[in-house]
């Protein structure tokens, strides 16, 4: 292979470089020395914007509600989606069919869709909206992300090794809790991240679901208008470190144990449930 | 131990299932329903199998449905354009930068969903830091001028939809054997015919789930028709979100989502089986 820079590595570097571009804008819009309302113009460099990052009480708030609630959903989803992924990828039973393609249907239904019958839903049955009506909403959207992911990982794995830790004399519970679970680990890993990526970046069903209670995605939606703080492009800054550097560490296990990194990033999904959807979708 | 393998399964899957039953499945029946009534939000909704929801939602919208389908396909056309180069090149030629160079392509997707389309509408604005230096020193002519137009909407949509079509045909790029490209060459193939011949088929699969994939989302998005483009140029979205939260006409509002769940699905499960027809041309390795 002579290492020579070919016209589609300049290609691939150029696409980089646009895909990262208005990442960088916004993170130097964070150093932005504003003084106005409007913060498009380059005025100076300043560190203000991170010393009063909590200035703006309701901003704060809103980054609190999508972290509870991201926190929240991830737990709930984790557990209920694994349990159904192993369902899925270990047993052969009636209804499994329904159950594959319910899941299908939820990761490929548009989320207005969801949203919007949602909404439908809570004001008929006269619920109010708030917290746990986004919290019920988000756990909807995620479990088929987690579960796809588990089902996939449990796919590969061995059924001999745990028949031998039955063989030698280990109950159900000592069975899961020793040998199956340590096994389907990075599996689970993947879809809890995933599914707090998904929740903490929902817009459209915390838009419809949500009422009056205010996430981070929303509050920039309507901070649009009036003028986007500093602070937003501070948090966003934050944020961004914090996923991608939770999201690096993940690649490098993975990459270490052998594997295909997977990308648990944006809204885009872990890389094995690609191959997952690949092979339902040409089925 | 027998009783309990049978019935294992079944409450394993209860909870979720039930969780996608109330909140997945119920809510969608309910829509077809509410979609065929009549009222409004004071006196209530009656079922009075009221089809001419579909009828004018249809006549007075079937533009902006049209022009969502066609915004949905200009932009999955583009992601599929600008994706294929770029992960042929990282599952081919990355060596054992591989993972890194996929790592930066998915960086952006880090940030915040309405964040990074409101960075990129910075980008597109006439005197923001991109556009305004480039015609201040004459390189772009003064009328210039992006945002507010469909294709701004088309770009945007295009930047926040990319993954969805990079990440399944980088897996099936990735898993094609590299000795069958080599077996072409020394079966006196040139480059361009191993590509059309082997490579090509074999990543079709891939490029195929990518469509399935990034045209559903992206023709039901309203972000980036909201942020980027302007009252001229929006998308059926738009027009649901404006029917629930400022007409409150949810009969209506329900019988856009229902038109748009059911082309949207179907149009995934007719390619599905389009697919499955082809045989996949042995790329699946499992």
């Amino acid at each position: 292979m002579p290492r020579k820079v070919s016209g589609l590595h300049v290609y691939t570097m150029l696409l980089i470089a646009w895909l990262l571009l208005p990442v960088a804008i916004m993170v130097m819009f964070g150093f932005n020395d504003v003084h106005g309302k409007q913060n498009f113009r380059w005025e100076g460099f300043t560190l203000r914007w991170y010393a009063r990052l909590l200035d703006k009480d309701d901003l704060t708030a809103a980054v609190v509600n999508s972290l509870t609630i991201a926190l929240a959903s991830t737990f709930v989803t984790t557990v209920v989606g694994t349990l159904a992924g192993l369902a899925l990828g270990r047993y052969r039973f009636r209804g499994e069919g329904v159950a594959g393609l319910l899941l299908f249907m939820a990761i490929c239904c548009p989320e207005i869709v969801m949203g919007a019958s949602l909404l439908s839903m809570f004001v008929t049955l006269g619920l109010p909206r708030g917290h746990l009506t986004i919290l019920a909403s988000h756990v909807m959207f995620s479990i088929a992300f987690v579960a796809v992911t588990v089902r996939a990982r449990v796919a590969g794995l061995d059924p001999a090794v745990e028949e031998a830790a039955q063989d030698l004399g280990a109950g159900p519970w000592t069975r899961f809790r020793l040998v199956t679970l340590p096994m389907i680990m990075p599996g689970v890993v993947a879809g809890a991240l995933l599914a707090f990526v998904l929740s903490i970046d929902d817009f459209v069903i915390t838009d419809f679901t949500g009422g009056a209670t205010v996430t981070f995605p929303l509050w920039i939606y309507g901070s649009t208008r009036t003028g986007m703080p500093p602070q937003v492009n501070v948090m966003g800054t934050l944020i961004f470190a914090a996923g991608a550097l939770a999201a690096a560490l993940a690649a490098r296990r993975t990459a270490r144990a052998g594997r295909l990194p997977g990308s648990t990033g944006g809204q885009s999904g872990d890389s094995s449930i690609v191959p997952k959807m690949t092979e339902e979708t040409s089925r | 131990m027998a009783g309990r393998r049978r019935i294992a399964p079944y409450l394993m899957i209860l909870p979720g299932g039930l969780w996608l039953t109330v909140f997945f499945a119920a809510p969608l029946v309910l829509m077809v329903s509410l979609s065929l009534q009549t009222g409004n939000l004071v006196d209530g909704f009656r079922q009075t199998f009221h089809w001419q929801n579909y009828t004018e939602g249809l006549g007075a919208y079937g533009d902006t449905f049209a022009r969502s389908l066609w915004y949905g396909l200009l932009a999955t056309v583009a992601c599929m354009a600008l994706s294929y180069p770029a992960a042929y090149w990282i599952a081919f030629r990355g060596g054992h930068r591989k993972s890194a160079y996929l790592f930066l392509l998915l960086l952006p997707y880090f940030v915040s969903f309405v964040l990074r389309t409101v960075s990129w509408k910075l980008v597109l604005t006439d005197n923001g830091p991109v556009l305004g230096p480039l015609r201040d020193h004459g390189i772009l002519p003064q009328g210039f001028h992006v945002l507010d137009t469909g294709f701004a909407v088309v770009s945007g949509l295009t930047y926040n939809y990319l993954p969805f079509m990079v990440l399944p045909i980088y897996v099936a790029l990735e898993r094609i054997d590299p000795r069958l490209v080599e077996a072409a060459g020394d079966l006196y193939a040139s480059r361009a015919q191993a590509f059309g011949r082997v490579i090509l088929p074999l990543s079709l699969p891939g490029v195929l789930a990518g469509v399935v994939m990034t045209f559903a989302p992206v023709s039901a998005d309203y972000v980036n028709a909201e942020v980027l483009g302007g009252p001229r140029n929006t998308m059926i979205g738009n027009v649901i979100q404006s029917e629930y939260f400022d007409n409150s006409d949810y009969p209506v509002a329900s019988a856009l989502s229902f038109l748009l769940m059911a082309f949207l699905l179907l149009g995934v499960f007719a390619y599905a089986r389009a697919l499955g027809t082809r045989g996949v041309l042995g790329a699946e390795g499992r």
